[in-house]
């Protein structure tokens, strides 16, 4: 066995690099740039990845894992560990040189140890090449400083879950597309006692998806580009101002909610209004519970409302799988990601999540699953909507931070709840963001 | 030679001792003197970090959230260990009677300390929460709320719910602690005191509290530990919210050392309860068992 070099790599692609069209994802052997790792001599790789959040996607990554390893003799162990708990794991792995050859991680935790994960541009540029291009936020997740160190596999998405009868009786036809109108639905939810409810809690997902988007929607960001903190600004205030009339509307007792709290409250029919993933609609169209199976049918989703910015400022989850350089099995590991990656593989996979990962290259787009419900439709559109965490400036262990220890999502409990003024809350929490962007 | 020196009762005793030394020294004191280096680097999670002398400690003194936090786990600390004592003292009072099914009693009283802290937390996360509240529900359909309370929204509200559920938890430590040494007072000296003509305030002031001061020292220097450093009863309740008003110490340093990544400022944060621990322990050792020594306790 011998191993791909770079030189390799563009012999064999060179032919067919002005490719960049691709047709029906997931048809074999359809045009497009070609790429073969030959796995080492004897290679066996351990993968480390997020516990799943859908029973179907779990199953259908561990039969893509099988068929890999049937069609290249290369032995996977895939561990599973809860998503919090992944960080910590690949930073270790990172420090002492040693662990799971192939770990798929969260956010910009590839950022935090750029030097100690294996290359993998030739992999980005093929699979942008060949499947329609990268969505710029997963470009920017997968590439540090021109250099691809992880490869984005999926966008988590958030979107705004709603009752559409309560919606209705609200004097409303759909979520109205801008902030302004936007409020104005949630005082009517209010009125009619079906409120709209965002946690306000220490709530990883949830509560941080929803106050990105308000804070990035009035302009307001932690960073600019070159790593200043700018997040005790006007616009910031503003968005603070905003959500002290939106938290207003809201149910009581979202200060305390966490991840699961929206869920709960959203199927007892207490709420109109939230934030989520495709996973509510799903556990409502699967519930025995007839009550709660009659409700899948007043089901919606919509995007977020673009804000006085002007663009869609929303923040979903997004996984990636990263490559370390401790791997004795370099090839087979790029190999993995790559099998994993392509439509014959990556298609299923993304059905089995019934929509709760969504594609972060754009031919994926035309995957059946998007269209086979007009209610995952919402989803497809995650990756091509959302900005990353540390917008508008680096990604690395400074953006991390700050979305871990709650920064913004305690500024916005803050000022929303009246504990400080949204000026004293900008400007906590700018100084605590000041502190890891100093270093 | 081998045989002559291993007959000498130092070389036997060095040797005897070596094996906790070495346990010690791995698994106790490596991983705190790691945590003290770390408190004086940046390092980060994914970087070996530089010496940054007491930056993390200044920076950490002037953080409102961090003054919060060691408000909090003074505040957490003071009273659940208060009313843990009291109420623990006076059920082991109660069960160390001659009660009808006492063993009945002292079995479900150490019902709350066999259970997984991480399972009752689950257990008042439902009973705390803001929509779905047994509590809040009860006192709804008795007419006596109009409105669920908000036990874990409102700073105060969520101070005082999390020392409750650490209170529920740690008086079977308590109570059985002590009912062990009431256990130990000898019988004669109740009797004694009886046909003195002592009321049951004189004979627990004069007779009990005396003799039961050295467990009380044992058991209070634990208890103020277990209950300093807690972690789990929080992380599942509030991760240190609404508004950080229930962040410990050691939920806070966790946040930044292990999801923040900034592990020199969480071991920093860690180190920083090191003299509060030091100080309660010093306080039940050379405090309260000194009082028992000089009224004539057995040593």
């Amino acid at each position: 066995m011998t191993k791909q070099t770079r030189r390799d790599f563009l012999r064999s692609t060179a032919a067919v690099a002005a490719v960049s069209a691709w047709g029906i994802p997931g048809s074999a052997g359809a045009a497009g740039p070609t790429l073969e790792y030959k796995p080492e001599e004897g290679a066996e790789l351990r993968v480390l990845r997020w516990r799943r959040f859908v029973q179907g996607e779990e199953d259908q990554w561990m039969a893509n894992t099988k068929k890999f390893t049937e069609q290249t003799g290369v032995k996977v162990r895939v561990d599973h560990e809860g998503f919090e708990n992944i960080r910590p794991k690949a930073a270790v792995a990172a420090r002492v040189g040693s662990g799971p050859d192939v770990i798929l991680g969260w956010y910009d935790d590839p950022h935090q140890y750029p030097e100690k994960l294996l290359d993998v541009s030739e992999l980005g540029e093929y699979l942008g090449n060949k499947y329609g291009g990268w969505y710029d936020v997963c470009k920017k997740y997968g590439k540090n400083e021109n250099k691809w160190i992880a490869i984005p596999l999926g966008a988590v998405g958030n979107a705004l879950v709603y009752r559409e009868s309560m919606i209705k009786a609200a004097g409303f036809d759909a979520i109205p597309e801008d902030t302004a109108g936007f409020l104005k639905l949630c005082q009517a939810l209010k009125a009619k006692g079906t409120p709209a409810a965002f946690a306000l809690g220490h709530a990883v997902l949830d509560g941080n998806a929803w106050v990105h988007w308000l804070l990035w929607s009035h302009g307001g960001m932690v960073s600019d580009p070159k790593g200043n903190v700018v997040l005790d600004s006007p616009e910031t205030v503003a968005a603070l101002e905003y959500s002290k009339q939106l938290y207003d509307t809201f149910l009581p007792g979202t200060l305390s909610w966490q991840d699961p709290s929206n869920n709960k409250v959203f199927f007892d029919g207490q709420i109109g209004l939230t934030n989520n993933g495709i996973s509510v609609y799903y556990a409502a169209k699967l519930s025995k519970d007839p009550t709660i199976h009659a409700m899948a049918t007043d089901i919606h989703h919509a995007h977020y409302p673009v804000g006085p910015v002007g663009k869609p400022t929303e923040l979903p989850g997004i996984t990636q799988m990263m490559a370390f350089k401790y791997t004795k099995y370099p090839n087979a590991a790029k190999a993995y990601i790559q099998f994993m990656m392509e439509a014959d593989q990556y298609d299923p996979w993304m059905e089995a999540s019934i929509g709760y990962v969504s594609q972060s290259l754009k031919a994926y787009e035309k995957n059946p699953i998007w269209t086979a419900d007009p209610k995952h439709t919402v989803y497809r559109d995650s990756a091509s909507r959302m900005l990353d965490n540390g917008y508008n400036g680096p990604l690395g262990a400074a953006s991390a931070a700050v979305m871990a220890d709650y920064v913004i999502l305690d500024m916005f409990a803050s000022a929303a709840s009246g504990d400080m003024t949204p000026q004293e809350a900008a400007k906590q929490a700018a100084e605590r963001a000041k502190r890891y962007y100093k270093s | 030679m081998l045989s002559r020196k291993l007959n000498n009762s130092n070389v036997l005793g060095i040797l005897f001792m070596l094996p906790s030394a070495i346990l010690l020294l791995v698994f106790l004191t490596y991983p705190l003197g790691l945590g003290v280096w770390l408190g004086f680097t940046d390092t980060d999670l994914g970087s070996s970090g530089e010496w940054i002398g007491l930056d993390n400690y200044l920076y950490l003194i002037g953080d409102p959230v961090t003054q919060l936090a060691l408000f909090n786990t003074i505040f957490y600390t003071t009273v659940a260990s208060i009313v843990k004592f009291g109420l623990g003292l006076w059920l082991a009072l109660l069960l160390n009677k001659n009660l009808p099914f006492k063993s009945l009693f002292r079995s479900i009283v150490l019902l709350p300390w066999i259970v997984p802290t991480a399972l009752s937390a689950l257990a008042f996360w439902w009973i705390y929460d803001a929509q779905f509240s047994i509590i809040s529900w009860t006192l709804v359909k008795l007419g006596l709320i109009d409105e669920y309370i908000n036990f874990l929204g409102d700073p105060w509200n969520a101070r005082f719910s999390t020392i409750a559920a650490n209170i529920w938890r740690g008086i079977p430590f308590v109570a059985i602690t002590l009912l062990a040494g009431l256990q130990t007072i000898s019988p004669a000296l109740y009797e004694a005191a009886s046909i003195d003509g002592v009321s049951p305030w004189q004979q627990f002031r004069y007779v009990t509290l005396p003799l039961l001061t050295p467990i009380i020292a044992v058991v209070m220097t634990f208890s103020v530990l277990f209950t300093f450093t807690d972690f789990q009863l929080i992380y599942v309740l509030t991760r240190g919210g609404p508004l950080n008003a229930t962040h410990l110490m050691t939920t806070l340093s966790f946040q930044r050392a292990i999801p923040g990544g900034a592990l020199g400022e969480g071991s920093a944060l860690a180190i920083m309860m090191i003299p509060f621990l030091l100080g309660a322990i010093m306080f039940s050792y050379f405090g309260l068992q000194r009082q028992a020594w000089q009224r004539g306790g057995d040593k």
